[in-house]
């Protein structure tokens, strides 16, 4: 038998950008620092759009290593709900109106953080990516890159250990049974 | 509000982010600072709880951390953090401000280590600790 034909390009684009599009909006927090993040097949990029409030220091001016730190943690969260999710959009098993309506997997917490600062960051945007080293039911640990015009010369660097969030729970029983149970 | 906190308060507004945050330094001395961030909607983590990001935890220990540093006896003049560590313990309760105090506990002429703890309205169970080590620049 022949293989089903692939599904249009457009099709496939829209199920992806839209399932990220909402994981990201629904933090208010990436709203506030003013992360967006690029794609290419499974592979994301955060970025870290400058503004004038994320400086520290307004003398040098540099970002606030905070930020930095923050900035970061946030690329490592959304690439572990990603990948979680990634497989269940792509299985038809989550689809995308569910997660437009605000219905969307829990996100793993952070255990611990540990930030390297290499170099200032510089007033103007910058890109991290993360790298999940391990990824079991229960924890997750995770190394980020973070950089702005040369991707070799990092300006931060972490490494970090994530909670991950419990399994969908298996199906709703048949509604008779679900009374039953209360 | 003695001069030192206010002197270190109006520093502290001065940086464009922790503005954003709404940070309030209440309290300053001898390598040591207290530092408060209100609770806001913008710094919320996730939705369906209202918990702030720990993202947001993160940056208010670092400046707090980093004013504890300039707050010490030998003086320096300005400092970046090398390295940060933090643990997060459990979710700040919703609704609630975060108070972060630091300790500047030991200084070198290159060096400077800080440790910080971060509590919400019940001090006796800690949000999240910090360790970080900081630059000394001499002024």
């Amino acid at each position: 038998m022949a293989r089903p034909r692939p599904e249009p390009m457009q099709v496939v684009k829209q199920r992806r950008d839209g399932a990220l599009a909402a994981l990201v909006a629904a933090v208010p927090y990436i709203n506030f620092l003013g992360i967006t993040f690029d794609r290419r097949g499974d592979e994301l990029t955060a970025v870290l759009n400058f503004d004038d409030k994320l400086i520290g220091n307004p003398m040098l001016p540099a970002i606030h290593g905070g930020v930095t730190a923050a900035f970061m943690e946030v690329t490592a969260i959304i690439t572990l709900g990603w990948s979680q999710l990634w497989p269940q959009i792509e299985s038809g098993k989550i689809d995308i109106e569910t997660l437009t309506n605000g219905k969307l997997p829990r996100l793993p917490k952070t255990i611990d953080m540990s930030v390297d600062y290499l170099r200032s960051g510089l007033p103007r945007d910058a890109y991290a990516r993360a790298r999940i080293s391990r990824s079991g039911r229960r924890y997750a640990s995770v190394h980020v890159e973070a950089w702005q015009d040369h991707h070799d010369k990092l300006f931060a660097q972490a490494t970090g250990h994530f909670l991950m969030p419990p399994p969908p729970a298996p199906a709703a029983p048949p509604e008779d049974k679900a009374e039953a149970q209360g | 509000m003695s001069d030192k906190v206010k002197m270190a308060q109006q520093f502290i507004e001065a940086l464009p982010h922790a503005r954003a945050l709404g940070l309030v330094l209440t309290d300053i001395d001898e390598g040591r600072a207290t530092i408060t961030m209100p609770y806001a909607e913008a710094l919320v983590g996730d939705p369906d709880t209202g918990v702030i990001h720990g993202g947001a935890v993160s940056a208010m220990m670092d400046t707090c951390c980093g004013a504890a540093v300039m707050s010490h006896p030998s003086a320096p003049g300005a400092t970046a953090t090398i390295g940060l560590r933090i643990d997060y313990m459990r979710a700040a309760t919703p609704g609630q401000a975060v108070t972060t105090t630091a300790t500047c506990y030991h200084v070198t002429r290159n060096v400077a280590f800080v440790r910080a703890v971060t509590v919400d309205e019940d001090p006796d169970r800690p949000v999240a600790t910090a360790n970080g080590s900081f630059t000394v620049e001499r002024s």
